[in-house]
């Protein structure tokens, strides 16, 4: 029996079609499909604005950057308005001589202290927390399979070299060292990348090296083996694919608590400098909870828990179908 | 047993190696010298190279018979000179051929001619004061593991954390003011939620399937997705602001401590619930369990005597992790209750990048950790004979 075959006889036929049978997970991958358009989306206006595709790019691919991005401009005029208040800016002539004509303005979510437009700042945060998913499981999931599979597959030194790592980084105090790593690596993104990155791979080391553990003496190996494959072909090209669901299972855990965790970080003012983060959001609108401001807040924590919400929903579900065992862990 | 204990004792030296080893490539290796963040931005190289001597930090990392001075100045007439003056002690300074010292006691100075190799030794109560042409200036170690690493391991077993460069105290004197109210604070947190989760695990496993399974459990994953900051926020306006049931600030009484319990205690119940709930239903389709219902036994004791002894393990195990954690205390729900504890002091040290403070009370947590997994299996080991002899 080949890896394939023995692969999609232990999760049974379709377990594709049977995740997008549920009308439940259905509907989370919908949102999960809907939440990146606006990432992305919110990365188009964030590139435009800056001036070019990414940072050093060639001349072709560069253009002269537009004024101050939408969700940074300040109208002092139009500050704390409700949800789907319109507001007229005056005509008014910005510092390099344009001359801006008056506008209205439809706040679909409100203004913030600033006159701020809560919704463009909202899809700004919604860009930071993909960005934050992404980079970090980048991190933390090559990290923990590389040295997963190396610990499970080779056993020995190797293993117990693996296995102390993890146990010394899981022993130190959680979120305080990704404070002190993002504190370290300099205030920004880089430093929630690195400290979320660097202490999150061991669960999913711990879980791929138990997965690599009972796949070691499987017959597909001893077969490989017999045929003479080399220790890397067999690790990474028979073993491997029989254990990415967990990569995928690990990616779905891991995406909401970075995004979690990078909201935690950027409220304490240590991530994210000068761009809207849910972090500063939150941290921007609580004092003006208690004279009634409430839309800020209640939009960004709403954002927020959805995305958390459908993530940790849709990591169920995979758990359901292509892991039961690895339930709860 | 007592092979077990010293066994386990063994398996702890690695990892309390490797945590003191990894807190000092974070602390020392990459962040470095605090020298600019003491003495402020605007301190003479003089005043860094004598901070840096002084503390240790111009020593090798981790073994090594020099330590690299950054003593080395432009001077006026374009060549380079010494940035300040050198204490006692064997010094190598290529490129300067004369040196010269300066008796600290009489002030008498004198000019001594540098070695071939660029060697110098400044004897007991002399300074070398200016070396013109130097390009580099070396110190001695005075032996090959005279190194930060050890000097650091030195510091670590004598207590000495530094100094507070926020509140100008020793740190070792904050971690312990600390500790008494981030207890009196986590300790409630955890016994409340872990009863409160036990019970509601066990509620959804009886009725495994049924609507108050299927609610506790949907209710779960709603409970976990809410951010942290946002439970805090939302209980201190509506709890606190809206309906003024409970102070928000401030560490006077037990009642002062309602609030933030039951913020700690809801906002990590969905997890645990859902933790629970799975290591009961772990043993409910035990044979054992078919065999007390079937001898007639009423739901509630098979439930509460037979399955929930049981399953008492994988909880215990679960609970007991977050014991260290009891010790380190909550960063935010500290600092927003104005709660003197380990959390808010580490988020005033991260607020102010006290490094000093932030790097004890990483050290203090790793090692609570460590301490608390051996006392947690030598439990183990005493209530269940099997983990004793298992590998």
């Amino acid at each position: 029996m080949n890896a394939a075959a023995e692969t999609s006889a232990r999760r049974g036929p379709g377990a594709w079609a049977r995740l997008w049978g549920n009308r439940v997970t259905r509907l989370c991958i919908i949102a999960i499909g809907l939440y990146t358009l606006l990432a992305l989306y919110g990365e188009g206006v964030y590139r435009y604005y800056k001036g070019s595709l990414w940072e050093g790019a060639p001349a072709c691919l560069t253009w002269a950057p537009e004024r101050v991005p939408p969700y940074n401009q300040v109208h002092m005029e139009s500050r704390y308005l409700p949800p789907l208040s319109v507001s007229t800016w005056p005509a008014h002539t910005l510092a390099d001589g344009t001359a801006v004509p008056e506008t209205t303005h439809r706040y679909w979510l409100g203004s913030d202290n600033l006159g701020r437009d809560v919704l463009q700042r909202l899809i700004q945060g919604a860009r930071i927390a993909f960005h934050v998913g992404i980079m970090t499981s980048l991190i933390a999931i090559p990290l923990g399979v590389l040295l997963g599979c190396l610990g499970g597959y080779f056993g020995g030194k190797i293993d117990s070299l693996v296995v102390w790592l993890c146990a010394t980084v899981s022993a130190m105090p959680g979120l305080l060292f990704i404070l002190a790593i993002a504190l370290i690596a300099g205030k920004g993104l880089f430093g929630i990348y690195l400290g979320i990155g660097l202490t999150t791979w061991v669960s999913v080391c711990r879980n791929i090296r138990a997965e690599v553990i009972k796949h070691r003496d499987r017959a597909y190996v001893q077969a490989a083996r017999v045929l003479g494959y080399s220790h890397g072909r067999i690790l990474f090209r028979h073993i491997l694919p029989n254990v990415m669901h967990i990569v995928l299972i690990s990616f779905s855990i891991r995406f909401p608590a970075s995004v979690a965790t990078e909201v935690f970080i950027s409220f304490l003012g240590i991530g994210v400098q000068g761009e809207p983060s849910w972090g500063i959001m939150i941290n921007n609108a609580r004092a003006r909870l208690w004279q009634g401001i409430w839309w800020e807040l209640t939009f960004v924590s709403l954002a927020i828990f959805l995305l958390v919400l459908i993530f940790n929903r849709l990591a169920d579900d995979l758990r359901d179908v292509f892991d039961p065992a690895l339930r709860n862990r | 047993m007592w092979r077990y204990v010293l066994r386990r004792l063994a398996e702890m030296v690695p990892t309390t190696f490797g945590v003191l080893l990894l807190s000092f490539v974070l602390f020392y290796v990459v962040g470095g010298s605090p020298a600019q963040s003491v003495l402020g931005q605007h301190a003479t190289q003089e005043a860094i190279v004598n901070f840096n001597a002084e503390n240790g930090y111009d020593l090798p990392l981790f073994f090594g018979n020099w330590c690299d001075m950054d003593a080395v100045q432009k001077a006026p007439d374009g060549g380079t000179r010494l940035a300040c003056t050198l204490g006692p002690g064997d010094y190598e300074l290529p490129g300067a051929a004369q040196a010269t010292l300066r008796e600290t006691a009489t002030g008498r100075e004198e000019t001594r001619a540098v070695g071939a190799d660029g060697a110098l030794t400044v004897p007991e109560g002399w300074r070398a004061v200016s070396a013109d042409g130097v390009t580099e200036v070396r110190r001695a170690t005075r032996h090959f593991f005279d190194s930060q690493f050890v000097l650091y391991l030195n510091n670590l077993v004598h207590l000495n954390l530094g100094m507070s460069t926020e509140t100008k105290q020793p740190v070792t004197e904050v971690l312990l003011q600390g500790l008494g109210p981030t207890l009196s604070l986590s300790v409630p947190i955890l016994i409340f939620g872990s009863v409160i989760g036990v019970i509601l695990g066990l509620l959804c496993a009886a009725s495994q399937g049924g609507v108050l399974d299927r609610g506790i459990l949907a209710l779960s994953t709603a409970l976990m997705s809410i951010n942290y900051v946002v439970w805090i926020l939302l209980g201190q306006f509506f709890l606190g602001f809206k309906w003024p049931l409970f102070p928000i600030w401030g560490y006077e009484s037990a009642y002062y401590l309602v609030l933030p319990v039951f913020i700690g205690v809801i906002s990590a119940l969905g997890s645990d619930v859902r933790f629970y709930r799975a290591a009961i239903l772990d043993e409910i389709y035990r044979p054992y369990v078919r065999t007390a219902v079937s001898k007639g036994l009423g739901r509630g004791r098979t439930l509460f005597v037979h399955v929930l002894r049981n399953s008492l393990i994988p909880i215990v195990t679960y609970v007991s992790l977050s014991i260290p954690y009891l010790f380190t205390g909550s960063l935010l729900l500290e600092s927003f209750f104005g709660i003197p504890g380990l959390g808010s002091v580490s988020i005033n040290a991260i607020n102010s990048a006290d490094m000093s403070v932030v790097r004890a009370v990483v050290i203090f947590g790793a090692l609570i950790y460590q301490l608390v997994n051996l006392l947690t299996d030598i439990a183990y080991g005493w209530l269940d004979p099997r983990v004793r002899v298992a590998q």
